[in-house]
């Protein structure tokens, strides 16, 4: 397994440079250093001098691919992409076009993220494993068509509705919750509770309609049967023998997930005042941060790819057939 | 009786519960009956008073820094009065020898500022007053996060030398000072001094400022400061008041010049040092900035009263207007804007047009205080243009029309909730210059009848656009008709009603209108190189004075001629305006200023470059226990003056978020009854199942 890991950790450097080129071709497609500079000093009264004072300070006022001035190695090394992507591959993000240290911002703002998506996502597998479950056991009846139908209402609203109404009801009807804010420690658990329920009754319709049918697939296999044959009740075939095999495909949606969890929701922190990194990106778009952006795309780039060996190790967790090598 | 002592334990947990508020986002609310609880929506970038020039950063920095001077905060029209130093600056003005001449004389060359600082002023504890933390090892650096981790900090007496050196800092062009360029053009030796310490500074991290001087700026003894600049430029004083002009201590500058603190975010942009009524003692611009009361702070009154009145502020990130407004209502935060969302639950407009409270609100105790901003959103034509610019009487002409057409009073009606005011002219009102009632009126757009302002009628437009050659909109040269092209960036969903509403306004005269959507970096180099036609722009005051408008109209700030740098983006130029603007700007506010001020104004309308816009108007709500507010929209250091009722706040939240218990015990009732069911439901299940296996 380890060889295999080495493997695509070794197959992850091409694909991480790759994304590194696009991102820089594709932000410097819209913006060019002298926007970025104009944004970064202010509009009301920018002057050339202090443009060019911009750039040169924050090495903008270096060629991106090729530097023609230069000589030897010089003409591709001296380049603000291989500047920068040099500084990206040892993990230092460096420093925001506003100065701030982005390594620095990143650990700050994770914990809050963390906070809200780590439980929102284990409640939610839970649920909806525990609910798709209890469709199977009834499948067929009056329950199962209801749920099934109710479930198509919950994906077919948008989760901004969730949020406004789940903030409108238990905020300022009943009182139970704050309606936004955030505190670090245990203090924590007053703001986080509701954008939880609110992340985990969003996604109860799509995913318990889909690891239905993946355990609908498996309710009348033979080993099922043998299992019923045994005298067991209901609640253990399903849980004890049904819910293992159908595990691998929803490993396969589920896992790559979990390191990207880091990266937060734009809406539900936006909304709840969570001091998370899910507005991180937007807001350094929109600044036209491209330090920011940068590291943020390859920080996802880098969580996606570590993802993806995670969801192979899984595999040989769940079905000891699978080999990876 | 063990059951009744059961039930009885828990309806006391039950009535404890009742009777304590769950949906507070404050933590001890009950205790902190000083504290003012706040919120901002964009996290300030800039906190460096060289570097700031946000309204939302200067919301925060101007508690804490202290220029020289202030804005008084309750007299209108605007007053400067002193703040750190004792009276008002002393200008002495300088022939080219440096003897003393007459203000008005003609061999005049310079103007001497002399500031005589209070010797009373000391600064905010900080850590950069202690000699070892200026050279922290790295071992030293380990336990720091926050500024508030080192175990130390110290203070010392406000120096005229603090000045000084924030005028250096300033001409550092690595800090990025917007004003640079400005004031270069007034402080003597500023452009000479910036160009020399800026190559410095490439060659070194560290910088001490200590050892170089400005010709011009000089600190003559710890507490007098003597500026001196070219010529006479009497809104110097107005740039006194604003932050760019704030102390900074060398020993703040060079504590925060290590790479260690640096590296941990650690910098004069995050953690300012000042002399003002509050230190900012967290800054998370992400969730919560807290400011506290100096302890430091020298002894100011307002009315009979020390400053400050509120001992906290904390301002905690709100990014979208439904959670801010919901909380508000709920009494956890202490004012409000109000959002166009939320303006017919807040706001209601009587038959007569005027505005008032909800009665929601009013039940509430809420409160409400506006004032007209003085800033102005026009409408520009670019005058290098072919068809819509030049000074042509047809050119006059076909501006004029289309500025009668433009229907400002239905656009503040519909797209502002009524905020605003139509412009007359590009002076809004509380500046000097500015005109009431008939005399105020723009006669070309505008009749006078009855005491009122009346748009001109439509047939007016249509007349003026056929003397400019386009009866009907249709061109009499090639009889096609007239294409006019207005550049946005406005090109969402949202837009889609403004946009159809600025077409109507145009089909109205038969002129067709193409927008030209765009994103923001084109439109501004669109705007740069004087290639846009019609286009949407702003302005928002630096100081009280009309010079701060009307060079906006000023040809020598025209972007053309400036490289895109100038701020006169519709490019007018007209001679005889130029002249007069050149003889105003120096002067001081005199009927004899006021009348080349009208002047100027009644060439600009009949020219029309602009049209004219609105003066928009800011509401703001307040609870009953927030008082001594008064809307100063100039004035940036207002928070010492406010004043908080901790006492009434906590009532009113007590009574307004008591928690709704019943869902909770309907809930767990149908849990019960569902429950039996359900069991039921699963055993039959589990039978039938066995029943198909068999």
């Amino acid at each position: 397994m380890l060889t295999y890991i080495i493997k695509r950790i070794l197959y992850a450097i091409p694909i991480l440079i790759g994304v590194n080129l696009i991102t820089f071709m594709l932000f410097f497609m819209v913006n060019t250093p002298d926007d970025m500079a104009r944004i970064q000093l202010g509009a009301k009264q920018v002057t050339p001098q202090m443009i060019e004072a911009w750039k040169e300070q924050k090495g903008y006022n270096k060629p991106l691919f090729i530097n023609p001035k230069a000589t030897g190695i010089d003409k591709i090394t001296d380049t603000l992409f291989v500047q920068e992507s040099i500084k990206l591959f040892s993990f230092d993000f460096g420093f925001s076009d506003s100065n701030r240290n982005i390594g620095e911002d990143i650990k700050q703002r994770m914990m809050p993220s963390l906070a809200i998506a780590l439980p929102s996502f284990i409640i939610g597998i839970v649920t909806n494993i525990s609910l798709a479950l209890l469709l199977v056991l009834f499948r067929g009846s009056i329950l199962d068509t209801s749920m099934m139908i109710v479930a198509v209402m919950i994906m077919s609203i948008s989760s901004l509705f969730y949020i406004i109404a789940g903030q409108i009801i238990f905020s300022k009807l009943w009182h139970w919750v704050p309606i936004s804010g955030y505190e670090s420690g245990w203090g924590a658990i007053k703001f986080v509770i509701l954008p939880i329920m609110i992340g985990v009754f969003a996604g109860i319709g799509s995913s318990v309609r889909w690891y239905r049918s993946i355990f609908l697939e498996e309710i009348n296999k033979d080993y099922i049967r043998t299992a019923r044959a045994k005298g067991l009740s209901e609640i253990s075939v399903l849980f004890k023998h049904l819910l293992p095999n159908g595990m691998l495909p929803i490993l396969t949606g589920v896992v790559v997930i979990i390191p990207t969890l880091f990266m937060g929701s734009l809406i539900m922190e936006s909304f709840f005042g969570i001091p998370g990194l899910g507005s991180y990106t937007i807001d350094a778009i929109k600044a036209q941060d491209f330090a920011i952006v940068k590291a943020m795309v390859f920080l996802g780039s880098v969580l996606y790819i570590i993802g993806l060996i995670l969801t192979d190790i899984s595999y040989t967790l769940f079905d000891p057939r699978v080999k990876l090598g | 009786m063990q059951y009744f002592i059961k039930t009885l334990i828990l309806l006391l947990f039950i009535s404890n519960l009742y009777g304590t508020i769950w949906n507070s986002p404050h933590t001890d609310i009950n205790e902190k009956k000083e504290t003012l609880f706040s919120s901002f929506s964009l996290p300030p970038k800039h906190l460096d008073p060289v570097v700031s020039y946000s309204s939302n950063e200067w919301a925060i920095i101007s508690q804490i820094y202290e220029p020289p001077l202030q804005y008084n905060y309750i007299k209108l029209p605007y007053e400067l009065e002193p703040l750190t130093i004792k009276e008002m600056p002393t200008i002495i003005y300088l022939d080219k020898n440096k003897n003393s001449v007459e203000e008005n004389s003609t061999h005049l060359v310079y103007s001497k500022y002399i500031l005589k600082l209070r010797t009373d002023i000391k600064y905010q504890p900080h850590p950069s007053f202690i000699k070892k933390y200026r050279s922290l090892s790295s071992k030293e650096l380990e336990n720091i996060s926050t500024i508030n981790d080192f175990k130390k900090s110290g203070t010392r007496e406000l120096k005229a030398q603090d000045y000084e050196y924030a005028i250096k800092r300033m001409a550092v062009r690595q800090y990025h000072s917007p004003i640079l360029d400005n004031m270069q053009q007034y402080i003597l030796g500023l452009k000479e001094f910036s160009t020399y310490i800026s190559k410095i500074k490439k060659k070194t991290d560290k910088l001490d400022l200590r050892k170089y001087n400005i010709k011009g700026v000089k600190a003559i003894d710890d507490y007098t400061l003597e500026i001196t600049i070219k010529g006479k430029y009497p809104q110097f004083l107005y740039w006194l008041t604003m932050n760019f002009f704030a102390p900074i201590p060398w020993e703040g500058d060079l504590f925060y010049q290590q790479s260690g603190l640096i590296k941990k975010n650690i910098t004069l942009n995050t953690y300012p040092i000042g002399t003002g009524a509050y230190y900012l003692a967290k800054n998370n611009p992400n969730q919560e900035m807290i400011l506290k009361a100096n302890p430091n702070f020298h002894t100011e009154y307002f009315q009979g009263e020390k400053l400050p009145f509120i001992k906290e502020v904390i301002y905690s990130l709100e990014k979208e207007s439904i959670p801010l407004w919901n909380k508000f209502l709920q009494g956890y935060y202490d004012a409000s804007g109000i959002s166009s969302e939320a303006f017919d639950q807040a706001v209601s407009i009587s038959s007569t047009g005027d505005m008032g409270l909800s009665d929601e609100m009013r039940k509430k105790g809420i409160k409400m205080s506006g004032s007209i901003q003085p800033s102005i959103f026009y409408l520009a034509f670019n005058m290098s243009d072919k068809v819509v610019g030049g000074y042509s009487k047809k050119a006059q002409k076909l501006r004029q029309a289309i500025s009668i057409a433009q229907n400002e009073e239905e656009y503040i009606s519909i797209f502002m909730n009524g905020r605003g005011i139509p412009a007359q002219s590009p002076i809004p009102p509380g500046i000097f210059g500015y005109q009431k009632a008939k005399e105020g009126t723009n006669p070309i757009i505008y009749d006078w009848i009855k005491g009122k302002r009346v748009r001109k009628p439509l047939e007016v437009a249509k007349k003026l656009l056929a003397e400019a050659g386009y009866p009907n909109g249709i061109s009499k040269k090639t009889g096609k008709p007239l294409v006019l092209y207005y550049d946005t960036t406005s090109s969402g969903p949202d837009d889609r009603a403004l946009m159809d509403w600025r077409r109507k306004q145009f089909e109205k005269l038969g002129i067709q209108l193409l927008i030209r959507a765009t994103d923001y970096n084109r439109f501004q180099d669109k705007i740069r190189k004087g290639k846009a036609q019609l286009f949407s722009w702003g302005w928002n005051a630096d100081y009280p004075d009309p010079e701060n408008f009307l060079f906006l109209l000023y040809g020598g700030n025209a972007v053309v001629n400036t490289n895109g740098a100038g701020i006169n983006s519709s490019n007018y130029q007209n001679p005889k305006f130029d002249k007069l603007f050149e003889e105003i700007k120096t002067m001081k506010n005199s009927p004899k200023r006021l009348e080349k001020i009208k002047e100027m104004i009644a060439i600009a309308q009949k020219d029309s470059p602009w049209i004219w816009g609105i003066h928009p108007k800011s509401l703001s709500l307040y609870h009953s226990w927030f008082s001594n507010i008064f809307p100063n929209t100039m004035a940036n250091n207002t928070l010492k003056y406010k004043k908080i009722d901790g006492k009434i706040r906590i009532q009113k939240i007590e009574e307004w978020n008591k928690p709704i218990l019943m869902p909770i015990v309907i809930f767990i009732l149908f849990l019960v009854l569902i429950s039996y069911p359900l069991y039921r439901a699963y055993q039959n299940r589990q039978r039938a199942i066995i029943g198909e296996e068999k």
